[in-house]
């Protein structure tokens, strides 16, 4: 096991280098300078200058590389140059933030998605299997940030049941440990601030979770829809086993590997989920931080950002695979 | 590079598919296919909501009398109140006094014209690698498995980036415009076909009809370019189907960003999604319709472009 975790780090290693690779060549080959494409047309020759100096632009190209995955392997990702502010420690004060908007997403994804997808399997071609099969289609096609809008709209402006955006009531002045709000209220007993942290997370995490969950409903009924056909099932039933016993042992067992992998494959629609979410409900994380870097075209910020999100994306599907192997001894073979 | 359609005809003595009912035997791929597809009522549905959605984008000018982005009656719209349906404008006025069937039909246009463009632009591109890696692993020798491998890192490396996000980056750095989104769609979409073409000519390499034309003694780039390549190009185009789906949704989320033309009015369905945003609890029409417009054109796509994928494969069916 160890062995397949290290051969899946070191296969890592030649991928965020080949990444770093064109990151750089990639803002060298921008059109005029270097700098002037980082400030602007109306940049002014001082300007120039200093960028020059502070980024090694006037050094070799060679030289620059150097430095620059130098910096890397220090875990610097570069300085933004709208608030100056080192462009790793920004990421890690925002990624909290989009991480437990994330797992909220992913929380009500699984939690309701493998039951429905299940439920339209053993009744097939029935009237629940085409309410989920139609609703999963919908979710599908509906675009995340619609979506928001929509629930912020019904749930936040004309019901208000729910928080309309942000992480947390401002006037809770709560103490934050860790940066995720729900554990920091958690840790210090602060359980209103938790609470409150839960319910700001409820439209966002919806928002976020519908793709996610119409993807699980589909593959869950597809897995179980096969499972239920297999002979060890009809084998189970005919040895008199209890409806019970045989769906959770024999059919939900086996049709569940699937539906792992693709929880796990919801990564990458997760983060991107979450920039258009976050913007939407003034959530602030990786997301809100990005909209910001758009907006002011931070160059380094979005540099950073592309490295930064690459190494958790591949840390998440190593993850995943890891899980994998856990559970199906035969993955770890091949 | 073109890409030939796959029709792989009854005569040719070595032409193979997937495996297929025995009512179909001797019938070419490109026709049980389309025979499948004609059977599927889903294909239909979505089929009729992209003709629809075509018609509407063409004939957009015929429409509508007025001018898109045009704010003629920005006087109407007060911080109040947005001006709903009339006799004059069949759905109101948007915040900035634009007539909102107007700004609907021309947003169809934008819509359509990004969405081909940047999923083309991601095809060819990713098709050409992915040929090439594909043509060139088929082939095996020292080079060919060079060529192979180097592409294959080069997708890897892109794909280690959500689409999304990367997209986000390419069009921040190419600037606010309906060009740099366009652009920026297309690549991230590269490495996909990149590499559903190239595995998908691996998994052809080995079968029987391969090996035929080897033992005939065709020449390799023959076998590659007459054989590999139109047997393999189905799943390819079954994603550029669905991608259309996705790339209409991305074009109105990478505005909804702030990455299009800076042009508040403009016609297209994000940048509607964000005006609307400021009044919808005045008029929520202004995020329902254009909400609902591209989610209709992107359920067409994936409804004919799943259909197709039954089609081409029927033991994919789920």
């Amino acid at each position: 096991m160890l062995r397949f975790v290290a051969r899946r780090l070191l296969l890592m290693v030649p991928v965020l280098f080949g990444l770093s690779v064109l990151l750089f060549v990639w803002v060298r080959a921008l059109p005029g300078d270097p700098a002037r494409a980082l400030l602007g047309e109306r940049a002014s020759d001082a300007g120039v200058a200093r960028v020059n100096e502070v980024y090694g632009f006037d050094r070799p190209v060679l030289e620059q590389y150097g430095v620059y995955v130098g910096a890397l392997l220090r875990g610097d990702l570069g300085t933004s140059i709208q608030t100056g502010r080192p462009v790793t420690s920004s990421f890690l004060e925002y990624f909290p933030a989009t991480l437990e908007l994330a797992l909220a997403a992913l929380l009500f994804a699984v939690v309701l998605g493998v039951p429905l997808g299940y439920l339209a399997a053993r009744h097939r071609g029935g009237f629940i299997d085409s309410a989920v099969v139609s609703g999963s289609l919908l979710g599908v096609v509906t675009p995340v940030f619609f979506l928001a809008i929509l629930l912020k709209l019904v749930f936040a402006s004309w019901l208000g049941w729910l928080p309309s955006g942000l992480r947390q009531e401002p006037r809770l002045d709560a103490t934050h440990v860790t940066n995720f709000y729900v554990l920091d209220g958690i840790l210090t007993g602060e359980w209103d601030a938790a609470w409150d942290a839960v319910v700001h997370l409820v439209l966002p995490g919806i928002a976020l979770g519908t793709i996610p969950l119409a993807i699980i409903v589909r593959i869950t009924r597809a897995s179980v829809a096969e499972v239920l056909d297999e002979d060890h099932v009809r084998t189970a039933r005919a040895k008199g086993l209890a409806a019970g016993t045989i769906s959770r042992r024999h059919v939900l067992r086996n049709a569940l590997l699937p539906v792992m992998t693709t929880i796990g494959l919801q990564a990458g629609l997760l983060l991107s989920g979450a920039v258009l979410t976050e913007t939407v409900f003034s959530f602030n994380g990786i997301g809100s931080y990005l909209f910001g870097a758009i907006t002011d075209r931070d160059y380094p910020v979005l540099q950073g950002f592309i490295l930064f999100i690459a190494l958790v994306y591949c840390l998440i599907n190593l993850l995943v695979d890891v899980l994998h192997g856990v559970v199906d001894p035969r993955v770890r073979v091949s | 590079m073109s890409l030939p359609v796959p029709s792989v005809t009854g005569a040719d003595p070595v032409g193979a598919g997937p495996p297929t009912g025995p009512e179909e035997a001797g019938v070419s791929l490109g026709r049980a296919t389309w025979r499948r597809l004609r059977r599927t009522p889903t294909a239909w549905v979505g089929a009729a909501i992209i003709v629809l959605f075509v018609l509407v984008a063409v004939a957009a000018p015929v429409l509508t009398p007025y001018a898109p982005a045009s704010t003629r009656w920005a006087g109407e719209v007060s911080t109040t109140s947005v001006p709903g349906p009339s006799a004059e404008h069949w759905l109101g006025l948007d915040r900035y006094g634009a007539d909102m069937a107007t700004q609907l039909l021309y947003g169809a246009r934008t819509s359509l014209l990004y969405g081909v463009v940047s999923t083309l632009i991601g095809l060819l591109a990713g098709a050409a690698l992915g040929a090439l890696a594909g043509g060139a692993g088929a082939v095996g020798g020292r080079i060919g498995s060079w060529v192979d491998a180097t592409i294959t890192r080069l997708v890897d490396v892109m794909l280690a980036v959500p689409s999304l996000l990367l997209a986000v980056s390419i069009a921040a750095v190419l600037g606010k415009s309906g060009t740099a989104i366009v652009v920026a769609i297309g690549a991230a979409q590269v490495p996909v076909f990149a590499r559903l073409l190239r595995s998908s000519m691996l998994a052809q390499a080995g079968a029987d009809y391969v090996l035929a034309a080897n033992a005939l003694g065709l020449r390799r780039s023959r076998i590659v370019m007459s054989h590999l390549l139109p047997n393999s190009v189905g799943p390819t185009i079954v994603q550029a189907t669905l991608n259309l789906a996705t790339a209409i949704i991305e074009v109105a989320a990478l505005s909804y960003l702030g990455l299009g033309t800076p042009e508040v009015a403009s016609a297209e369905w994000g940048r509607m999604l964000v005006a609307a945003q400021e009044r919808f609890e005045q008029a929520p029409r202004l995020a329902l319709l254009p909400g609902v417009a591209i989610a209709v054109t992107a359920l067409g796509f994936t409804l004919l472009g799943e259909a197709l994928r039954e089609a081409l494969d029927p033991r994919s069916r789920r």
